[in-house]
């Protein structure tokens, strides 16, 4: 492959946004975690749920950050790097980008304030509500995001004159026939990731033998929600993939390396797909199984990768490779949440170490599995840029491919410092745990003077 | 038909712009003064005045930057390439900024590292904003719809004067907010560094002022021919009358009329901007109604900003309200 500026364009979009990526996924579900304490310590009046939200507030504001900078980055680049994508699309994308901006980025940068630095400003109730609108807003964020993705995946709602996308009908571009299953596949998967990351931190103050309370109760509700959301994922994903098959066919055939659409598709579990000679190599498979999960019919048909030119085609090893990565990923997280439930009914939840080491160690899951999963559905749409209407070589910039060289390579520079610091510092909030000033009244002593005192003489020590 | 359309979106992104410029202005200009002391406990008490604020401000730009794609995506697949590397600059900047402001608080030993990034990024951020803005008034090469300029093109010493002068003009409503929102000695240090950074900016506007109308024959038949002349002289005096009156306040020790006069001189500049381009989006060649979106999508955001943007005010209100008055001393931080 050589290195013009179209595929030094698409790698420098790929960096910036598998980075970006990784602090939504979190900081939705966290948002969303963070009211419900603040909600649950409203009505209970237990502080430890405000301990367990204060906690998580830190953190949260270390993510929120690195996901804004990175975020406005991408924003962007569909000028710098994609400018021809801008002027065949932007009549259509422009606007849902634009309804995201005043939607939703506003109602969470400013309630962001209120949430991190307003609990000594404003009364309690105005202090968890403003938390909870910063959920909303991340949700809306996603909800105008997610519908532009569909929309460049299913287009709907427009017509081209002279090459350019004209709307004509907001409700069928909004509504996209992708549209509701990757927003609820999305957003289900938001939560998931951050319940594993919850129930991760849990474990890890379990096993090393801090924090019990709040530990105990960030397990029982991660889990709790889990066990839910987890085997929910499955069927939502199922119906996404036949959303999929219906809108998107080449995609699928990609995700199974199902080549030859003549014949019933099986279901490989392995395979090194060979994309010259148009076949599987090594492959190990159920036969017919493909065909039955998708088209409910054992002898089911769907198109084959041979249907359309090679030069048509999805790269069908990333499609391939990352759709495994994702659904193994699934099978663990609801296995992982099932077992759980076990424990916690036999009562043995908080004290067997090896399900806790396992789950302390799993806290990263959900965000390959988002990545592997975002890489099945953009990959899968090439060679298409926004399918049928631009190819993504003719979506560029007029700019030179050594400038777009040169600016990843100051993102890579930039990000791994900023990454690296920014995991560094969470992994400490971590450690430090849910302490601080919500045990302490305004003048400094203890309102619980042993377990105080020993908190305090431990944090010293560490 | 819609002939208006353009015009209102134009005014719609000006005003984004406009306010960007102003709420992060204050919030680059903190930073920027940010070397200026030694003291850990000052700078902290520097940051926790923005804080609360900073990611609000900054999605103006956002909303800028959004509203040009909305509104007028011609342009922006004109304007994007051909500032392709000082908005490049400019964003990775923001993050070194954007970052600093939550790592400094978890930060032991790397503190000073993230003073820096807080510092260092949030003037290159100023500069490449002021070039973009010098670049813009200069002019973009357009062929056939797109840019056919060179990716240097924007490097003038005119772009560069731009530059500093508005990294001057933030860091003149940095000193004037550390005046309204600090006490102590934080506050008496901003206003010798106001006094210092207007002396900076009148300089720059001078020299911008001048050098325009040699460089852009267009510029100079805009603002000296008859009959604009006669409604435009007033608005250098305006300049000089306001600029005048911030010295005075500051010498009084005055606390919100100095930030007041810097929003005003801010104003003053961007209403001569806008005198010497309009009606021209990507100068010299293309009018917002060259680059103007298909009526359907500006009416369709036009709808949902005239709902949104008054509750968004709204709210930018009620942030600034609850966290009004002066950074209380040993405030907790989150």
């Amino acid at each position: 492959m050589e290195l013009d500026a179209v595929v030094l364009a698409r790698i420098q979009f790929a960096f910036t946004i598998t980075f970006h990526i990784i602090f939504p996924s979190f900081t939705i579900g966290l948002s969303a975690y963070i009211a419900t304490l603040g909600v649950m310590w409203l009505r209970t009046g237990e502080e430890k749920f405000r301990r367990i939200a204060q906690f998580w507030t830190k953190i949260f504001a270390v993510s929120f950050a690195m996901g804004v900078v990175s975020g406005i980055v991408l924003s962007y680049q569909f000028g710098t790097n994609w400018s021809r994508f801008s002027v065949v699309v932007g009549n259509v994308m422009g606007p849902l980008l634009g309804y995201e901006v005043l939607m939703a980025f506003f109602l969470e940068a400013t309630f962001l304030g209120i949430m991190l630095f307003g609990a000594d400003r404003v009364p309690p109730w105005l202090h968890v509500l403003s938390s909870a609108v910063v959920a909303v807003g991340t949700t809306l964020s996603a909800f105008w995001i997610l519908a532009a993705n569909s929309w460049m995946q299913t287009p709907a709602g427009h017509e081209i004159r002279d090459g350019i996308a004209y709307p004509v009908d907001w409700l069928q571009i909004i509504f996209n026939p992708s549209f509701p299953y990757r927003f609820a596949h999305m957003l289900n998967a938001c939560y998931i990731t951050t319940a594993f990351c919850v129930i991760a931190v849990g474990a890890r103050y379990l096993i090393t033998n801090r924090h019990h309370e709040e530990a105990r109760t960030m397990m029982r509700m991660g889990i709790g929600l889990l066990v839910i959301l987890t085997p929910l994922q499955l069927f939502i994903g199922d119906a996404h993939g036949l959303n999929t098959l219906k809108h998107q066919p080449l995609k699928v055939a990609a995700m199974e390396a199902h080549w030859d659409g003549s014949k019933p598709a099986p279901l490989v579990l392995f395979a090194w797909p060979d994309e010259i000679n148009e076949r599987n190599r090594y492959e190990i498979s159920i036969p017919r199984l493909a065909s039955l999960i998708l088209t409910h019919d054992i002898n089911g048909l769907f198109p084959g990768l041979k249907s359309v030119a090679p030069q048509d085609r999805p790269p069908v090893k990333n499609v391939f490779f990352a759709f495994r990565i994702m659904v193994g990923l699934g099978l663990f997280m609801i296995a992982a949440a099932f077992f759980g439930l076990l424990l916690w009914w036999k009562r043995d939840l908080f004290d067997t170490r090896w399900y806790l080491w396992i789950v302390s160690k799993s806290w990263w899951m959900g965000f390959v599995a988002i990545i592997a999963g975002w890489v099945v559905t953009e990959s899968g749409r090439q060679p298409w840029i926004a399918t049928g209407i631009l190819r993504t070589r003719d979506a560029i910039s007029p700019v030179p491919a050594s400038t777009v060289l040169t600016t990843l390579i100051l993102f890579v520079v930039v990000y791994s410092i900023v990454f690296s610091a920014g995991i560094y510092f969470i992994n400490r909030l971590i450690e430090k745990g849910p302490t601080g000033r919500a045990i302490e009244p305004p003048d400094g002593v203890p309102n619980r003077p042993i377990t105080g005192a020993t908190e305090a003489a431990r944090d010293a020590t560490r | 038909m819609e002939w208006y359309l353009p015009v209102i979106w134009a005014g719609l992104i000006g005003t984004a712009v406009a306010l960007y410029v102003i709420l992060d202005g204050f919030d680059l200009g903190v930073a920027i003064l940010f070397p200026f002391t030694e003291n850990e406990g000052e700078r902290h008490q520097m940051t926790r005045s923005i804080a609360p604020f900073w990611d609000g401000n900054e999605t103006w730009l956002v909303l800028g930057g959004a509203g040009l794609f909305v509104a007028f995506p011609k342009a922006y697949s004109i304007i994007m390439p051909a500032f392709y590397l000082p908005v490049i600059v400019m964003l990775l900047a923001l993050v070194f900024r954007g970052v600093a402001f939550e790592f400094r608080i978890v930060a032991h030993t790397s503190v000073r590292w993230w003073n820096v990034a807080f510092f260092g990024g949030s003037l290159t951020a100023a500069l490449a904003q002021g070039v973009i803005l010098g670049g813009m008034i200069q002019g973009i090469k357009v062929e056939n719809g797109a840019f056919a300029g060179g990716a240097f093109d924007w490097a003038t010493p005119f772009s560069l004067l731009c530059g500093l002068g508005l990294a001057s003009g933030y860091a003149l409503l940095g000193a004037t907010w550390l005046i309204l929102k600090t006490e102590g000695q934080v506050a008496i240090r901003a206003r010798r560094q106001a006094l210092i950074a207007l002396m900076l900016v009148l300089g720059f506007m001078g020299a911008v002022s001048l050098y325009t109308p040699f460089l852009l024959d267009r510029i100079a038949t805009r603002w000296f021919t008859t009959p604009n002349i006669y409604f435009l002289w007033p608005v250098p005096l305006v300049t000089g009358f306001v600029a005048l009156m911030l010295w005075r306040w500051l010498d009084q020790g005055r606390e919100l009329l100095p930030f007041l006069a810097t929003i005003a001189l801010f104003l003053l500049g961007y209403l001569g901007l806008v005198i010497s381009s309009y009606p021209y989006l990507v100068p010299p060649t293309l009018t917002v109604w060259d680059v103007a979106a298909h009526p359907s999508s500006q009416i369709f955001m036009l709808l949902g900003t005239l709902v949104l943007l008054p509750i968004v005010l709204g709210y930018l209100v009620l942030v600034f309200w609850v966290f009004r008055g002066k950074v209380r001393e040993g405030e907790a931080y989150h």
